[in-house]
């Protein structure tokens, strides 16, 4: 088989248990869209343009809070600091490639593929379609995701409102969070974050809580690594 | 601003998150310093989102007494530790939620 083929299939064939829970997460995105009001066409659009998982629910929970555009633009851009995290690795390996792969890669790029392509990378160094893989990865992530929100917009129209499924969205964030549970400064900057939106939801103007507890705890962390670093030294 | 010009904007701002490090970061942009920082990105921002969607009611006061989502969360929050199971976190808040207001 072809090199780039067998890197596509392999990528695939890597991110696939993966997607798992990224089944359910497209069926709640998808019901949550059509209980909150959005049309299907918009709801696939968001799956199709934004193509992140939690940047998709956030703009729904501050869509239906009656956040202003530019409250739900920075949200969104604060959801995804976390992919400039990814930088210093993926740069390394993706530098040879031209403009337009890095535009088609940078589309596909989201955890579940970065986290596989990333140790794919490290062992194939010199293999020049090693990109490939990323590709195959990242469009399985792409095509599960599109079919689970089209299957959750089918079930939105069905599911009674009564079932109370928007308390997925804060249990759905939860669950990413439960490796973090374990860390004492982890645990505290969870306490300071969560605790200024609930008491800023009404006070805090523009419905802008979010960005604000997210900005002070980002500040309690920078606070509390520097100084459990000076006692080591 | 309409929806779908919104969708747009935000679909460009997660692009351009995840294009600016491929294109334009180079190695030596991060230290390890703001990489540690960076790393506390999701306890910062997910609890933002976690904590109104469960201690605020639909009119947006708090609401600590008869609140079935509380103890459902708790119930969720130990069974992710002890699993590390994002499915089984998900399910057993949305179960526990269910017994609370249907069953009890």
């Amino acid at each position: 088989m072809n090199n780039k083929l067998k890197n596509f299939f392999k990528g695939v064939k890597d991110t696939s248990p993966l997607m798992i829970p990224v089944i359910p997460f497209g069926i709640i995105f998808g019901v949550l869209a059509i209980d909150l009001g959005l049309t299907p066409f918009t709801t696939i659009a968001m799956s199709i343009i934004i193509f992140g998982g939690a940047s998709q629910i956030i703009f729904l929970q501050l869509f239906s809070a009656g956040a202003s555009s530019l409250v739900i633009l920075s949200s969104v851009g604060a959801v995804n600091s976390r992919h400039l995290l990814y930088g210093t690795v993926l740069s390394e390996h993706l530098s040879d490639l031209n403009l337009t792969w890095k535009i088609i890669v940078s589309y596909l790029l989201v955890d579940q593929a970065f986290a596989v392509s990333n140790d794919h990378f490290k062992q194939n160094k010199k293999d020049k379609d090693k990109y490939f893989h990323l590709i195959g990865g990242g469009l399985n992530c792409w095509t599960i995701w599109q079919i689970t929100t089209i299957i959750g917009i089918y079930l939105g129209s069905i599911i009674p409102e009564r079932l109370g499924l928007t308390f997925a969205i804060p249990l759905t964030f939860l669950a990413l969070l439960v490796n973090d549970f374990r860390k004492l400064i982890n645990v505290i900057v969870i306490i300071v974050s969560g605790t200024i939106a609930t008491l800023g939801y009404q006070m805090i103007p523009f419905k802008a809580y979010v960005i604000v507890a997210a900005s002070v705890g980002l500040f309690v962390a920078f606070i509390l690594t520097r100084s459990t670093k000076k006692k080591h030294e | 601003m309409s929806n779908i010009e919104l969708i747009i904007y935000c679909g460009l701002i997660t692009f351009l998150t995840r294009f600016s490090m491929i294109a334009l970061l180079k190695k030596e942009m991060f230290n390890d310093r703001i990489r540690e920082v960076l790393s506390f990105v999701p306890s910062a921002i997910f609890p933002a989102i976690i904590f109104p969607a469960i201690f605020l009611d639909s009119y947006g006061s708090i609401q600590l007494e008869d609140n079935p989502k509380i103890l459902a969360s708790i119930i969720a929050m130990f069974i992710g530790v002890l699993s590390k199971n994002i499915l089984a976190t998900i399910f057993s808040g949305l179960v526990s939620y269910w017994l609370i207001i249907f069953v009890f």
